[in-house]
């Protein structure tokens, strides 16, 4: 009876809610149908590919959006919040800020879309005569780039942990993050410039944001005289800026 | 079975992006907290469904939409569909390509509704803030603020205006509505920008940015190609504040008019 009880709690109950989240995921992705659809019928006119094939890979997207939310809601959300308030009691910030940085740094290092974005950028350098423009010194400039980006992520969330706990202002770090990337950007060779506004758009992955959300928050409410809303958020949102700033400084560096 | 292998593929990529997170996770849990993970049968479960969830995601992406909007933002772009011709003819008005930022900005906006990352931080938003902000009124302010984006930032790739104008410009403006904005949503309204460029807005857009500054003259792929995305990362976040000020300035209004019956 236990052994049916525990399947209960753990295979049912989702799946009800993943019934439910089948609805919100259709709505979803109705804007993304609608607009293809429309473009498609009055606009391109393109002779329309296998629609048999466009069906299952929206069944697909349904139906992943919809068990990726129950996930959040059993998985990350509760994990992440976990996290945060055992360190809170620990009361050791050592292990808190060096978890921040490690969950930054290593969720940065292999991001795919960051990978695509560091040989790109290796090309673009290569292609203005700012590094040779054999294998070698590319794949040099390109991991640098990615370990900078990585640095940077770690570094954002280890300082924006401490502004929970300080409870400093969030708009502090960030207009200074601003006027950082402003004058960077001024001194900074121009075949980096689109390379670092960009890199602070691909650092924050589907898994991330969740668990570095949870963390800030489930921080937030944890310590005795923080708000939630105003002090738990803010952490992504550092963590796509200070990458702006490291790489233009990486570029001054490595081509200066 | 082509379909089953294409997922287990996709399957085993998502795991080996998340297997870092997940040791980091343990190590932490069992070594430094030295803590059993509260119901962690539960937690093991989700995990598993947020993968699943992804693979399944991003496999029906890469079959039903990505092909079909790829094609669709290059044949927009392209110098047939906007002059008829086959080079399209330096210093062209930026007008003739009114399609493309339509286009843009209602990619977008759609693309955005269904990020995956921005429905997890809007979910918490509203959860902490006890349901007074609505998950979907964030997410159209984002979406509605991807949108504006997307289509000025198609509008500098065809008149070739530099980037960080742009950027710059969108920081001041930022800076003046954090003066005035409520304080509960600042940090929020920070976030949005960097939570919509994940994984359903940043493979369509960029296909349109590539193919857009590969179709007019003068333009350099690898220089005016990318930046879309910080487009789409700086207006959400004039729009989330000025969702705030608006439903503030309406809250107001409609206590003062309660306020005069009385």
């Amino acid at each position: 009876m236990a052994g049916k009880s525990e399947l209960l709690v753990y295979i049912v109950n989702p799946l009800k809610r993943f019934s439910l989240n089948i609805l919100g995921a259709c709505r979803d992705l109705f804007p993304i149908i609608l607009v293809i659809l429309i473009f498609q019928l009055a606009v391109v006119r393109l002779p329309f590919p296998d629609v048999l094939n466009i069906f299952v890979g929206l069944i697909l997207v349904i139906l992943g959006l919809a068990l990726f939310v129950v996930g959040l809601e059993i998985g990350l959300f509760p994990i992440g919040e976990a996290m945060a308030e055992a360190f809170a009691r620990k009361g050791s910030l050592f292990w808190l800020l060096l978890f921040g940085f490690g969950l930054g740094f290593s969720t940065t290092i292999a991001e795919p879309a960051l990978i695509a974005v560091a040989k790109e950028a290796a090309v673009v350098a290569a292609g203005g005569k700012l590094i040779g423009s054999d294998p070698a010194s590319m794949g040099s400039y390109a991991l640098g780039l990615r370990i900078t980006v990585a640095i940077s992520v770690g570094a954002a969330i280890l300082v924006g942990l401490i502004r929970i706990l300080k409870g400093w202002p969030v708009q502090y770090l960030i207009i200074g993050g601003y006027t950082a990337v402003m004058i960077m950007t001024a001194f900074a060779p121009k075949e980096i410039v689109g390379v670092a506004y960009d890199s602070g758009g691909v650092t924050t992955s589907t898994v991330t944001v969740p668990l570095v959300t949870a963390l800030g928050v489930g921080l937030a409410s944890t310590i005795r005289g923080r708000n939630p809303l105003v002090d738990g958020f803010g952490l992504i949102a550092f963590a796509s800026l200070l990458p702006m700033v490291f790489v233009m400084g990486y570029g001054l560096i490595y081509f200066g | 079975m082509e379909l089953l292998i294409k997922f287990g593929h996709t399957l085993a990529m998502t795991v080996k992006d998340v297997f870092p997170v997940l040791a980091l996770l343990l190590f932490f849990q069992l070594v430094v907290l030295r803590k059993p993970i509260p119901n962690w049968k539960r937690v093991v479960a989700g995990f598993v469904f947020v993968l699943v969830g992804l693979a399944l995601f991003l496999d029906g992406l890469e079959t039903a939409l990505f092909p079909i909007g790829k094609i669709m933002a290059r044949q927009l772009s392209s110098p047939e569909f906007v002059f008829g011709l086959k080079n399209a003819p330096s210093g062209a008005p930026w007008h003739a390509y009114a399609w493309v930022y339509i286009f843009g900005a209602l990619i977008g906006f759609a693309t955005t509704v269904a990020e995956p990352a921005l429905i997890a931080v809007c979910y918490k938003a509203n959860e902490v803030s006890r349901g007074a902000l609505s998950q979907w009124g964030l997410r159209l302010a984002v979406a509605v603020g991807v949108a504006i984006g997307i289509g000025i930032g198609t509008f500098r790739i065809v008149t070739g205006t530099p980037l960080y104008i742009y950027i710059i410009a969108g920081y001041v403006i930022v800076v003046i509505q954090t003066i005035f904005a409520p304080r509960d949503i600042i940090a929020l309204a920070y976030d949005s920008g960097g939570v919509t460029t994940s994984t359903v807005t940043v493979p369509l857009v960029a296909a349109l940015g590539l193919g857009l500054s590969e179709a007019i003259p003068g333009r350099n792929p690898a220089l005016d190609g990318f930046g879309l995305i910080a487009f789409a990362s700086v207006f959400p976040i004039m729009t989330v504040m000025g969702y705030a000020q608006l439903a503030h300035w309406l809250e107001l209004r409609s206590l003062r008019a309660s306020r005069k019956e009385k």
